[in-house]
């Protein structure tokens, strides 16, 4: 058996009396990567939030990296992007990334090489010493993934990261993610684009703070017995 | 060190938004030359009385009077129009022994200006008037003398002798009376100052503290709402950044800021408008230092409060106008109590204090008046600091 990058068990949260996780069962093996699909408001930015430590379970626990979160230490290898962009625009491209490198924690000796790996990676280098107030959206957002990618994280947290990204950046970050889980890293991945929940190792259903479906694509079409993703998350919400 | 990045990305930010430096920076400059040369400017106001039925020496006497301007109404009703058509600030009239005061009043100053001049006259008046009764008397005196002279030659030697002696002392006395009622002349010495000093003077110190609370409070507090919308701040805390890393960044960010704010504003004060700084400049700057640094726990603490830049704007009437009312430029001396109360939790009180002492007293900054309002300014620093630590506890929770 693999080893488990992330273990959450019957994770439960409230918010003001308001259910909003209702027993979450999740794991995610090294080297996977997991997508998370549901409309807004059933909980998948709270599950991501919970991974990361910056909200607590009320219920349950969630295990990362088999250490109990929330954890300050863990964060260093665990790389994240948010749905914004959360860039500083006065500073240039390359300053962004050397300013969340020290807060990972990344040596002063392995800063450079670091940064010229992530350019490359999200196809930047040229545009590096610009600042990021004159970035294009898709530049914003290659940069955004090249800070998440900073440290070689081995556990990828994602928030929506191909939105209002043009088909061929998406194909290529995609492309990226696959070749960081050949690699043996893990990927936690949120998205409303369902031709991408195709593209993951396994999909999870989140509908009303509870996994509807967690498979992979072909068996959770199997299991509803239709085409796409999409059908499948519709007859899931239909059923419901 | 993380807490150093954290300044350093800070400071970098900072620099590269020339406005808003230039807002820290010139701003302070920019009032504080206009401050002086509003309150530096004439600060005598003048007054325009008419006078009805107010005898001719009174009126040359008020006339006499700077910024004082005498126009004679023949009645009350034509004084009365030029009242209402803003000719005049006030009507003078004589009945019987009084003298009655016609006040428009919509000045203050000018009100206060004509009562206090009107005194001085009368005053003038009565002493005009018992000099007059003085000479009558050492006339009436002198001719007695005369009559003495005579009654002696008719009277025999010895008593003449008495006479005589006990007259002349008589004499003597208007003589010296006459020689008292001479003007005695008045010379100043300035312990703090010059003669120019004023009212700007005062202010000072306590503007000096406001400029740097000012701008360290409302800059910092949007830097954090910025962090916070934008969502930095998020992926700060997604790293394993300590909380107080970043509240110590900032610290330390905007602590350089506020020393070269205060250095710009002292060099200004000193040397481009004349004040007189008695105590130790690295006092000065040591108190504007903390100040800034409360200004920015309390700039961090409330842009906790406010979901966008507006509602941070919306903190200056509640935050930072009644500060300036209770830091001392209005004497709390004459206030009721309670509102003096008010004035102990505001932090520009305790600054403007111990800049009042360093500046104008010349105190060091370990005598026990400016060490009073530094230590309660560090008190507020570290429970700010500590609440603003706990308070980023909302985002991330370890």
């Amino acid at each position: 058996m693999t080893e488990q990058v992330i273990q959450m068990t019957d994770l439960q949260k409230q918010f003001d009396k308001q259910l909003v996780l209702r027993g979450i069962n999740l794991n995610v093996f090294k080297g996977e990567i997991v997508g998370l699909i549901g409309p807004s408001g059933a909980g998948k930015s709270t599950i991501i939030k919970t991974a990361l430590g910056m909200e607590k379970a009320d219920g349950g626990q969630a295990l990362v990296l088999n250490t109990k979160m929330p954890n300050r230490e863990l964060l260093g290898r665990i790389g994240y992007m948010a749905q914004t962009d959360a860039l500083y625009d006065a500073l240039s491209g390359r300053e962004n990334l050397e300013f969340f490198g020290q807060m990972k924690g990344l040596k002063k000796s392995a800063m450079q090489p670091a940064i010229a790996h992530v350019a490359a990676v999200v196809d930047l280098e040229a545009d590096l010493n610009k600042r990021v107030s004159g970035y294009s959206g898709g530049m914003q957002r290659r940069l955004s993934l090249a800070i998440a990618l900073l440290g070689d994280p081995e556990l990828l947290i994602l928030d929506e990261p191909t939105v209002g990204i043009d088909p061929a950046l998406r194909r290529k970050i995609w492309a990226e993610l696959h070749k960081l889980s050949a690699n043996g890293h893990s990927v936690l991945i949120t998205t409303h684009v369902m031709d991408e929940a195709e593209l993951c190792s396994k999909v999870a259903l989140l509908l009303d703070g509870r996994i509807m479906a967690f498979a992979t694509p072909t068996d959770l079409k199997k299991q509803y017995g239709v085409q796409t993703v999409e059908d499948a998350f519709l007859k899931a919400e239909g059923e419901l | 060190m993380r807490t150093l990045a954290i300044a350093r990305r800070v400071i970098k930010e900072l620099f590269r938004d020339k406005r808003t430096l230039a807002l820290m920076f010139l701003a302070p400059v920019l009032i504080m030359f206009l401050m002086k040369i509003i309150f530096g400017a004439n600060s005598s106001t003048s007054v325009t009385i008419d006078a009805v039925h107010v005898p001719s020496a009174v009126r040359t006497e008020l006339e006499d009077v700077k910024h004082v301007q005498v126009v004679k109404k023949s009645s009350m009703r034509a004084a009365r129009k030029s009242l209402k058509n803003q000719h005049a600030d006030a009507i003078v009239r004589k009945s019987g022994s009084k003298y009655i005061l016609t006040h428009a009043n919509t000045d203050a100053s000018k009100t206060a200006a004509v009562k206090q001049v009107m005194q001085g006259v009368l005053t003038k008046q009565g002493v005009e008037t018992m000099k007059q009764t003085l000479k009558l008397q050492g006339t009436v005196i002198a001719k007695q003398q005369t009559a003495i002279g005579q009654l002696t030659k008719l009277l025999p030697a010895p008593a003449a002798k008495q006479f005589a002696a006990a007259s002349a002392g008589n004499a003597a006395a208007p003589a010296t009376t006459h020689k008292q009622a001479a003007a005695p002349t008045i010379t100043n010495h300035y312990v703090y100052g010059d003669k120019n000093t004023n009212f700007f003077d005062k202010m000072l110190p306590i503007l000096m503290g406001f400029f740097v609370f000012f701008f360290v409070f409302l800059i910092s507090g949007m830097a954090l709402l910025k962090e916070r919308t934008s969502g930095t701040l998020d992926r700060l805390l997604a790293t394993p950044v300590r909380r107080s890393d970043i509240v110590f960044g900032y610290t330390i960010a905007y602590g350089l800021l506020a020393i070269i704010q205060t250095l710009i504003i002292v060099v200004v004060t000193i040397y481009a408008l004349g004040i007189q700084i008695v105590g130790s400049l690295a006092a000065v700057i040591f108190v504007n230092f903390v100040l800034a640094l409360v200004a920015l726990a309390f700039g961090i603490l409330l842009s906790t409060f406010a979901s966008s830049e507006f509602q941070m704007m919306q903190f200056i009437p509640i935050v930072l106008v009644p500060q300036i009312f209770f830091s001392g430029i209005v004497p709390l001396d004459s206030m009721a109590a309670w509102v003096r109360d008010i004035a102990y939790i505001l932090p520009l009180k305790y600054s403007g204090d111990a800049q009042e002492q360093i500046i104008m007293y010349g105190r060091s900054l370990f005598s026990n008046e400016v060490l009073v309002d530094l230590g309660v300014l560090m008190l507020f620093l570290v429970v700010l600091t500590v609440a603003n630590i706990e308070g980023l506890r909302r985002y991330r929770k370890v």
